[in-house]
C-alpha cells in the first residue's frame, strides 16, 4: 500500500456522485425488458469498467481516515445495485418462464406408437413361471427330446405294449407304427431320463409340449404343452405329494383355491390320483341340482388339473432305483389348461394361431 | 359305465341320498362321475288304457286309426293314431290331454283328420324309452286301467355315467359298481352274481381249449325250445335303454343285460348251426370270418378264435361270427361265457379296429370265476321270458391259474400315504374289496407266497415288527398285482380327501441352468425390441420346404415323417422354424396386421443320414446298459433348439412425427446380435447365398469357425411362394449351439477417469469392399487405444468417385492411465487409416 496518496479529492467518491451512479444504475436494472437486456446492463453498471466498479478501485488512492467512509458509501451502492440486478434478474427469469410455458407448450395426448411393441407366449412364460414355482421349493428344471423312444414313453413308465392306456394315448408314430419311436404323449418321459441321469434324490419339474392325433378345435390342439413334475427321496409319501400339489395350486391361482385329489389310474403311478380345481366360474355351484349348468366345468362343480401319484415301484426298477430304499412321486398338468382357468384364455385355437392380438396384451411375464 | 340308479339301488342299500351324492361317493373312490341326467321327472298325466275299438281312416296319404281308448275314466277317449301294430283289446300308453311327454313336448286336445284327438296313444320312443321303435308301446295284458305308466314302467330315473379308468374292468357292472357303493356308504349289498347254479355233473355242448395262453375258462350252457317271438320285459327294455343299449331280442338283450349287470359279456350261439365241439384256438394262416357286421376278415394267427369242426365261428370276446348268429327263428341256444387274455383280446380288437362291449370288457379284466355264474343267470332269464328249457348239463373248461398272493408289511399302505391307518383298517379296507388276507406272517412264513411281493430287504427289516399280510386279491381283480395296489385300495377307501397335506423339504437345488436363463434372456430381448413370441405346429409338408426354394440336396429336406400324420399335406417334423413362422406372418397380415414383427424358439428334428430306422424296445425289469440306451438315442433324430424371427411391413412406424422406416435385412442380422449379446458373444457377419434368402442381401452368422445361422431379406421367389409382404425379412439360428458357448461370468472392465480424445475419418473405399472388414482393419490398426468406433455416413456419388463409396468412421480414442496427447492419438488414427488402407484399399477421403 502506498503511503502517498492524491492530494486531490477523488470525485468519484462524492456522496452525491455516488448516489447518481447507484440510482442511474438502479433506474437502468428496471428498465431492462428482458434477461438479455439485463445481461447488458448488468455489465454496463455492476461489470469490471462499471462507474461503480471504477470508483472503487479508487478508494485505494484516498487517506486512510476517508478509505473507511468512501468505503462504506460505495459498498452500499453495490450492495443496492446488487440487489436490483437480482431482483430483476427474479422478475425476468419468472416472466421468460411464463412465456416459454406458454410458447412451447404441445399436446401431450399426441399419440406416440413409432416403436412395435413385442411380447412373449402366455404358454411360454406361464412355464417359466411354474419352473420358478418348482425352483423355489429346490427344485430343477430337467428337459428331454419331443421325439422319444417309445421305450421311454411307454415301457418304462409301465405301459406295456397291449395295455389299454397305450391306446387311448393317441400317439403319433414316427417312420413306422413299429419304429420304437414317437412324438411324446406325454411329458413323463423325462422322469425316466431324469432317474437314468441324476443322482438320488431327484427333484425336478419339466415343462415342455407334447402330442397327441387330436385335432385342433376350441379346447383340444395335437400339440400342447404339460408340465411334468418328479420328486424320488427317501421316505416321500401321498401326504408329500398332495402337500406340493397344493401349494403349486396356490403359487398358480391364489390363496384360497379350493383343490380335489381323487382316485385315477395310471400306469407309471400307484397310487394314482387327479387333482382337481373348484371351478372357478360357478363355483361349484352348477353341480347342484336346480341351478343353472356351467360350460366350463359341465356342472361337474370340478375341473381336472392334472394327474399324480407315487412313482410305481416298477418305473424305478427299470431305472435302476431300488423300490425298497427310494420312493417317489410325480405329476403332470396342463400348461393349456392352467392358462384357461387362470387367465381366462378361452379357446385353444387363439394359444395356436399366432395372432398378435391374443399375444401382445401378456407382454413379458403372464 | 351308465346305468340309472335304480338298477343299482336293487343291490345296495343305499340310504335316502339324490344321485348327485351317490355319483360324489363313487367319485371319491375312483369311479369319477361323467354326467347325471335325470329322465322321466318331465313326464306327466300318462296312464295305461285298452284299445277298444279302431276306425281305419281313409283317403290320407298314410294310415290313420281313429280309436276309443278305455282308461278308467267315466268314458272312454277318442284318439287318432298314426301307428298299426296294436290291435282292438291291447293294452297301451295314452298321454291324456294336458300330459307332459320328455322334452315338455305337451299334448292337447286337437282337430285332426277330421276328428277331435282327445289325447294321445304312445310309442316307447314318445316315452323316451328307446330310439327307433316306430310302433305302439304295448303293455302287458291285465295291466290295471288307468295306473301311471310312469310308475308303472320306472320311467323316472337319474342315470349316472361314470368314468372307469382301465385297471378297474370290474367297475364295468352293476355287480362291480354296487360293491363299491356298498364300501362308500358302509352299507349291505347283494352280489347279483350268487345266483347257486345247480351241480350238473353232464356235459352241455362239448368244447375244449387248444391254446391255454388264450383263454382259461370257457363255460358253455344251453337252452332247449326258446321262443324267438318272445317279447323282452318293458323293464329290461327300458334298464338296456338307459345304460346306452339298445333293444333287439329277448336274446340278445338278455345276454347284454347280464354283461351289464355282472361284467361277463356273453354269446348266444344258434345250436342248430353248429357243427361239432367248440374248439378256442388261435387263427390259422389265412383263415377268414365273416362277423356279425357283415365284414369278411382276414385273421392273424394271433386272433383268438372260437371254432367248431366248420371252422372260426367267432372272434373271442370281440364279435361273433354271422354264420351262427341267433335269428328270429332260433330256438336252441348255446350260451358261451368265457375268461381270455387281456392282452389277447386287446390286440385282436386293435388290429381289426372292432371295440365292442365285449372287447372293452376283457381287455381290462374279467372275474375269471363268472362264467360259470353269469351263464346261468343268463339262462335263467331267458327261460323266465322266452319259455323252452335250461339243458341239465353244463360246459366247464377251465386251465389251472395259480392265485396270486401279495405279501405285504401291514403297515405298508401307511408309509405310502403319510398316514397311520393300522393294521386292523389295512385288513378290514382289503377284505372289503374281496381280498383273502391271511397274517401276521413272521419272517419264516412267506415260503409259501407267491407272485409279485414287497423286497426282501424290507420284510427283513424292521418292519418286521408291525407284522406281514398276505393278501389274495379277488378274481375280479387281476390289477391288484404290487404292494401297491394294495396300499391305495386302502388309502381310496379310507378316503383321500383326509391325506394331510405336507411340503416336503427338497434339498438345496442349483436353479436354472446357464442355458435356461439365457433362453429366458433371449424372449426378453427379442420381446423388448418388439417381436411377438409364437408357437406354431412342428409339423411340415414337402410344399413347404419347395416353397423355401431349398435345392434338392439340401440338408434340410432330410426330414423325419410321421407315420399317421394329422394331415397328409403336412407329414414331416419341421427342420426348420421358417415355414411356421412365416405362415403365421400370413395369417397376421391377412387380419390386418400388416407391420409384424415374430420370434419362435423351438426344437427342429435332424434325422442324421445312415441312422438305424428302430429304436429298440428295451426290457423293464432292471435298469438297462448304457450301450442299450445309445442304440435308442443312435435311432433318435438330433433335435437342437432354434430361434427364428420374420418381419414386414413398417419396423418404425410411420405417424404424425414423419415418415417411418420399412423393416430390412439390417432388422434381421440385428435381431441375431441382439441374441449373440444376450448369450455374451459376438457372431461374425459375413455374405452367403442361402436359400431362402436373397441372394444378395443374406448374411451367415458365425461364432468363431461355427456357422449358426443366417439372416437377411427374403428370396422375392419365396416371398410369392408363401405370399408373404415385399420385403419380408427372417433370422435362423441354433440357439443350442450359443448354450454350448456360453462365456461364463461377464468379466468387468475398469472404467477410465480420463479425457476421451474423439478423431472423424472418411475412408474411400471399393464399392465391394465389405464394411465389416474395413472396420476390422481399422480396430486392428488403432491397437489398443481406440476406446469405440462408429460408422456414421457411408456415401456413394460424385465426390467418392465411380465404382467407390465413402465410409465416415468416428474413432474415440482413451487410455486407463493418462490423458492422451494430440500425437498418440493422431498416430493411433493413422496406424489405424494405413491398415485399412493396405488391407482394403481404403483411402483418406481428400487425401
Amino acid at each position: 500500500m502506498s503511503n502517498t496518496y492524491d492530494p486531490v479529492e477523488v470525485t468519484p467518491l462524492h456522496a452525491d456522485e455516488v448516489a447518481r451512479m447507484e440510482a442511474e444504475a438502479i433506474a437502468a436494472i428496471n428498465a431492462a425488458a428482458d434477461l438479455d437486456e439485463l445481461k447488458q446492463v448488468r455489465l454496463a453498471h455492476s461489470g469490471d469498467r462499471s462507474p461503480i466498479a471504477l470508483a472503487n478501485r479508487e478508494i485505494g488512492a484516498l487517506p486512510p481516515q476517508a478509505r473507511a467512509e468512501a468505503g462504506k458509501r460505495i459498498g452500499g451502492a453495490r450492495k443496492a445495485i446488487g440487489e436490483a440486478l437480482a431482483a430483476r434478474q427474479a422478475v425476468l427469469t419468472a416472466e421468460r418462464d411464463e412465456r416459454v410455458l406458454v410458447e412451447e407448450t404441445v399436446d401431450v395426448t399426441l399419440p406416440w406408437d413409432r416403436a412395435p411393441r413385442g411380447a412373449r407366449h402366455p404358454l411360454t412364460t406361464l412355464q417359466e413361471r411354474i419352473a420358478d414355482a418348482f425352483v423355489a421349493m429346490g427344485y430343477e428344471v430337467a428337459e428331454g427330446p419331443e421325439l422319444e423312444g417309445e421305450w421311454f414313453n411307454f415301457d418304462a413308465l409301465n405301459i406295456a405294449p397291449d395295455h389299454p392306456a397305450r391306446s387311448e394315448h393317441d400317439t403319433f408314430f414316427v417312420g413306422s407304427v413299429d419304429s420304437g419311436m414317437v412324438l411324446r404323449t406325454q411329458t413323463s418321459p423325462v422322469q425316466i431320463r431324469a432317474l437314468l441321469s441324476r443322482e438320488l434324490p431327484v427333484y425336478v419339474v419339466s415343462p415342455g409340449k407334447v402330442f397327441r392325433t387330436d385335432e385342433l378345435d376350441a379346447t383340444h390342439t395335437p400339440v400342447f404343452h404339460q408340465v411334468e413334475g418328479l420328486a424320488v427321496d427317501e421316505g416321500l409319501t401321498m401326504a408329500h405329494l398332495k402337500g406340493t400339489l397344493d401349494r403349486f395350486a396356490e403359487v398358480m391361482f391364489g390363496k384360497g383355491i379350493d383343490t380335489r385329489f381323487r382316485p385315477n389310474y395310471f400306469p407309471f403311478t400307484e397310487p394314482s390320483a387327479e387333482m382337481d380345481l373348484r371351478c372357478f366360474v360357478c363355483r361349484g355351484a352348477s353341480a347342484v341340482p336346480g341351478n343353472p349348468p356351467c360350460r366350463t366345468c359341465k356342472s361337474e362343480g370340478w375341473i381336472e388339473w392334472g394327474g399324480c401319484g407315487m412313482v410305481n415301484p416298477r418305473v424305478l426298477v427299470a431305472c435302476g432305483v431300488d423300490p425298497g430304499r427310494y420312493s417317489g412321486f410325480a405329476f403332470g398338468m396342463g400348461v393349456e389348461r392352467t392358462l384357461m382357468f387362470r387367465n381366462n384364455a378361452e379357446d385353444m385355437r387363439d394359444m395356436v394361431e399366432g395372432d398378435v392380438r391374443f399375444t401382445l396384451p401378456f407382454g413379458m411375464e403372464v | 359305465m351308465r346305468f340309472p340308479l335304480s338298477w343299482l339301488r336293487e343291490y345296495v342299500d343305499l340310504p335316502a341320498v339324490t344321485a348327485h351324492e351317490v355319483a360324489d361317493k363313487l367319485t371319491a373312490a375312483g369311479l369319477k362321475l361323467e354326467s347325471i341326467e335325470s329322465v322321466g321327472y318331465d313326464i306327466k298325466n300318462v296312464v295305461v288304457g285298452e284299445v277298444l275299438s279302431i276306425e281305419e281312416l281313409t283317403g290320407f296319404k298314410k294310415p290313420i286309426r281313429y280309436c276309443s281308448v278305455e282308461v278308467g275314466e267315466a268314458a272312454p277317449r277318442w284318439v287318432i293314431c298314426g301307428a298299426t301294430n296294436f290291435a282292438v283289446g291291447d293294452r297301451v300308453a295314452v298321454a291324456l290331454p294336458g300330459a307332459v311327454l320328455p322334452g315338455g313336448f305337451e299334448v292337447g286336445s286337437r282337430k285332426t283328420y277330421g276328428h277331435v284327438s282327445d289325447g294321445m296313444i304312445c310309442s316307447a320312443r314318445e316315452l323316451g324309452v328307446g330310439d327307433d321303435h316306430d310302433g305302439i308301446l304295448i303293455l302287458p295284458a291285465g295291466t290295471h286301467l288307468g295306473a301311471d305308466v310312469v310308475e308303472l314302467l320306472g320311467l323316472r330315473d337319474d342315470v349316472i355315467e361314470l368314468e372307469v379308468t382301465p385297471d378297474r374292468g370290474y367297475a364295468l357292472s352293476i355287480r362291480g359298481v354296487a360293491r363299491e357303493a356298498a364300501a362308500a356308504f358302509g352299507v349291505p349289498w347283494r352280489d347279483p352274481a350268487d345266483v347257486e347254479p345247480p351241480a350238473f355233473t353232464e356235459e352241455s355242448h362239448p368244447a375244449s381249449i387248444a391254446d391255454p395262453s388264450a383263454c382259461d375258462r370257457f363255460v358253455l350252457r344251453a337252452v332247449s325250445g326258446f321262443d324267438p317271438s318272445a317279447e323282452t320285459p318293458m323293464w329290461m327294455q327300458v334298464r338296456l335303454v338307459r345304460a346306452g343299449m339298445r333293444p333287439v331280442s329277448l336274446a340278445v338283450d338278455v345276454t347284454n343285460y347280464v354283461m351289464l349287470e355282472l361284467g361277463q359279456p356273453l354269446h348266444a350261439f344258434d345250436r342248430s348251426r353248429l357243427t361239432g365241439p367248440i374248439t378256442v384256438r388261435r387263427a390259422e394262416p389265412g383263415e377268414t370270418l365273416e362277423t356279425l357286421d357283415h365284414v369278411v376278415r382276414e385273421l392273424n394267427p394271433e386272433d383268438i378264435l372260437i371254432t367248431d369242426e366248420s371252422g372260426a365261428i367267432s372272434m373271442a370276446g370281440t364279435m361273433g361270427g354271422l354264420e351262427t348268429e341267433i335269428s328270429d327263428a332260433s330256438s336252441d341256444l348255446v350260451i358261451e361265457a368265457a375268461h381270455f387274455s387281456a392282452s389277447g383280446v386287446a390286440r385282436m380288437s386293435r388290429r381289426h379296429n372292432l371295440i365292442s362291449e365285449a372287447s372293452r370288457r376283457f381287455e381290462r379284466g374279467v372275474d375269471r370265476e363268472l362264467p360259470l355264474y353269469a351263464s346261468w343267470r343268463a339262462v335263467q332269464l331267458l327261460v323266465a321270458f322266452g319259455g323252452g328249457a335250461a339243458d341239465a348239463g353244463v360246459t366247464d373248461v377251465s386251465i389251472d391259474v395259480e392265485p396270486a398272493t401279495i405279501t405285504i408289511p401291514a403297515d405298508h399302505p401307511d408309509r405310502v400315504a403319510g398316514v397311520t391307518y393300522g393294521r386292523e383298517t389295512v385288513v378290514r379296507r382289503l377284505e372289503q374289496v374281496g381280498c383273502t388276507v391271511t397274517g401276521p406272517v413272521d419272517a419264516d412264513g412267506r415260503e409259501g407266497s407267491e407272485g409279485a411281493s414287497y423286497p426282501a430287504d424290507v420284510l427283513d427289516g424292521p418292519s418286521g415288527a408291525v407284522g406281514l399280510l398276505t393278501v389274495t386279491p379277488p378274481s375280479w381283480r387281476p390289477d391288484l398285482t404290487d404292494p401297491n395296489d394294495l396300499a391305495e385300495e386302502v388309502i381310496r377307501l379310507e378316503g383321500y380327501e383326509k391325506l394331510p397335506s405336507v411340503l416336503p423339504a427338497a434339498p438345496a437345488g442349483a436353479g436354472l441352468t446357464e442355458a435356461q436363463r439365457l433362453r429366458r434372456r433371449v424372449g426378453r430381448a427379442l420381446a423388448a425390441a418388439g417381436y411377438v413370441e409364437t408357437l406354431a405346429y412342428p409339423f411340415l409338408g414337402v410344399r413347404d420346404l419347395d416353397d423355401l426354394q431349398l435345392a434338392a440336396d439340401d440338408a434340410r429336406r432330410r426330414a423325419t415323417r410321421l407315420a399317421n400324420p394329422l394331415s397328409e399335406d403336412e407329414p414331416l417334423m419341421r427342420t426348420t422354424l421358417l415355414p411356421g413362422l412365416l405362415k403365421t406372418l400370413v395369417r397376421n397380415v391377412g387380419r390386418g396386421f400388416g407391420d409384424v414383427a415374430l420370434f419362435e424358439t423351438g426344437l427342429v428334428y435332424r434325422p442324421e443320414p445312415g441312422a438305424p430306422e428302430k429304436a429298440p424296445v428295451l426290457g423293464v425289469e432292471r435298469r438297462p446298459a448304457e450301450e442299450e440306451l445309445a442304440t435308442i438315442t443312435a435311432a433318435l433324430p438330433r433335435q437342437p433348439l432354434r430361434l427364428a424371427v420374420v418381419l414386414a411391413g413398417e419396423r418404425d412406424r410411420s405417424g404424425w412425427w414423419g415418415q417411418g422406416r420399412q423393416a430390412s435385412w439390417a432388422d434381421a442380422v440385428e435381431a441375431a446380435r441382439t441374441v449373440a449379446r444376450e448369450a455374451g458373444v459376438e457372431l461374425s457377419i459375413s455374405a452367403d447365398r442361402h436359400a431362402p434368402w436373397h441372394p444378395g442381401r443374406c448374411a451367415a452368422l458365425h461364432l468363431g469357425e461355427t456357422l449358426v445361422g443366417h439372416a437377411g431379406e427374403l428370396h422375392p421367389r419365396v416371398v410369392e411362394a408363401y405370399g408373404l409382404p415385399p420385403r419380408t425379412c427372417a433370422m435362423e439360428l441354433e440357439l443350442s449351439v450359443l448354450e454350448d458357448a456360453l462365456p461364463g461370468p461377464v468379466q468387468a472392465v475398469p472404467v477410465s477417469a480420463y479425457p476421451v480424445a474423439t478423431q472423424d475419418v472418411a475412408l474411400i473405399v471399393p464399392a465391394d469392399v465389405r464394411v465389416a472388414d474395413v472396420e476390422a482393419a481399422l480396430r486392428e490398426g488403432a491397437g489398443e487405444l481406440l476406446e469405440s468406433i462408429r460408422l456414421f455416413d457411408v456415401y456413394t456419388g460424385a465426390q467418392a468417385g465411380e465404382g467407390n463409396k465413402s465410409l465416415a468412421y468416428t474413432l474415440r480414442f482413451r487410455a486407463a492411465d493418462r490423458t492422451l496427447t494430440v500425437e498418440e492419438t493422431t498416430a493411433a488414427r493413422d496406424a489405424a487409416v494405413a491398415l485399412a488402407s493396405e488391407r482394403t484399399g481404403a483411402r483418406l477421403r481428400g487425401a
